[in-house]
């Protein structure tokens, strides 16, 4: 049945655990046609592959790094650009309230001296108006007095 | 009866021979790295048919792989010579696990041969020993390539007395790879044939799960030792 795979019955040598014969050089030359075989199928592919991942991974992790460098500028920039207005506007709001307190008194100040003026002025007129009344009043004592007196005189 | 029992059935160092001109191969060992060597393609060619940046399924996998490989032999070779050397380191780690796994996990016995039988390649010690000699022409290659002939500095430093253990050090290196791993995964093999043998259930199955440890070990210390031995030559020594 498997007489195929004895291409020589003749002359077959004893074997024997140390039997070296042709077998040796040929499975060296397959061994080294197999070194040949796989480095064109596997070590080269493989490694094209996995280095050209390699270099993929390296650049785009430079270009994380310069992306997070750069963000972080912005983000710098933005944090002074904050603090600035801020403190602008707090100075807005300082100078407006200072504004505000200043007119609140300039007015204040005018209408008390307005104030002051009128009640000044009513005085004065409620005194004139009294000098006059207690002048009236004295002349008119004065005439009633002498009248009086005449009446008095006449009896 | 005793004497008989079990190694009968086993047929350890059967062959099953072609015959290419006056060579003799062991048919049963092309066989099953062709199996093995088959599966390993359809997985790479499956893998990487549409290959894609963010990896799914199998993709995954095989990166997984090229990732471990790159680093035990950029560990090993050092980051000057580790790409020359990447596709051998890989290739060796990649052969010897798939055939050690397959050795233990497809059911060989399936599949009748007249003669022997089918197994792991790598517990053939042709293969073991072509693979071992691989490794020294690659270190040689290595060290003769990067440095010219002062490669052969590295055989008297630090001092010239290390000169004979070197030298004796360049045939035990593949003596000691190919007889490591060709025992190995032979006696993983004969463990679990003798206890399946004996106790056909259960029994068996805590030594199987030792052989695939032991496999995927047996590999990784090859490919470890091997890039190793190229990263000696190649590198360079401070003066």
């Amino acid at each position: 049945m498997h007489s195929w795979l004895l291409l020589a019955e003749a002359a077959t040598p004893k074997g024997g655990l140390f039997d070296l014969d042709a077998t040796l050089p040929l499975m060296a030359v397959q061994v080294v046609l197999l070194t040949f075989i796989l480095n064109a199928l596997f070590f080269r592919p493989v490694g094209q592959a996995v280095e050209e991942r390699e270099g993929f991974i390296s650049t785009s992790r430079a270009q994380a790094k310069e992306k997070l460098a750069q963000a972080e500028r912005l983000e710098a920039d933005l944090k002074a650009q904050l603090l600035e207005a801020r403190r602008q506007s707090q100075s807005v709001i300082v100078e407006a309230e200072q504004e505000v307190d200043r007119l609140y008194r300039e007015a204040l100040a005018m209408a008390q001296a307005e104030a002051n003026s009128q009640r000044e002025s009513s005085r004065q007129q409620v005194e004139a108006q009294k000098q006059q009344a207690f002048a009236g009043l004295d002349a008119q004592a004065e005439r009633l007095s002498a009248l009086i007196v005449d009446r008095l005189l006449a009896v | 009866m005793i004497l008989h029992l079990p190694l009968a059935e086993l047929e350890v160092g059967q062959h099953l021979y072609w015959r290419i001109g006056n060579l003799n191969l062991h048919g049963q060992v092309f066989i099953s790295s062709w199996i093995v060597i088959g599966a390993l393609l359809a997985v790479v060619v499956l893998g990487t048919r549409r290959m894609e940046r963010d990896p799914k399924g199998l993709q995954n996998l095989l990166e997984f792989l090229w990732d471990y490989i790159r680093d035990l032999a950029r560990d090993q070779i050092g980051e000057k010579a580790y790409r020359d050397w990447l596709p051998f380191i890989g290739t060796l780690f990649l052969f010897i696990f798939v055939s050690n796994w397959g050795g233990a996990l497809i059911p060989w016995k399936l599949i009748h041969l007249p003669s022997g039988e089918l197994g792991a390649p790598t517990a053939d010690i042709n293969t073991t020993i072509a693979l071992a000699l691989l490794v020294s022409l690659a270190y040689f290659y290595a060290g003769l390539s990067r440095k010219g002939l002062r490669y052969f500095e590295y055989y008297v430093e630090p001092t010239p007395i290390m000169l004979p253990f070197k030298i004796v050090e360049d045939f035990t290196k593949p003596l000691s790879l190919s007889f490591r791993l060709f025992g190995n995964i032979l006696a993983d093999e004969l463990v679990v044939a003798v206890l399946a043998f004996l106790v056909p259930l259960v029994v068996p199955l805590p030594a199987m799960f030792l052989g695939l440890f032991t496999s995927a070990i047996q590999a990784l210390i090859f490919a470890t030792l091997a890039a190793y031995y190229i990263g000696e030559a190649v590198h360079e020594s401070h003066h």
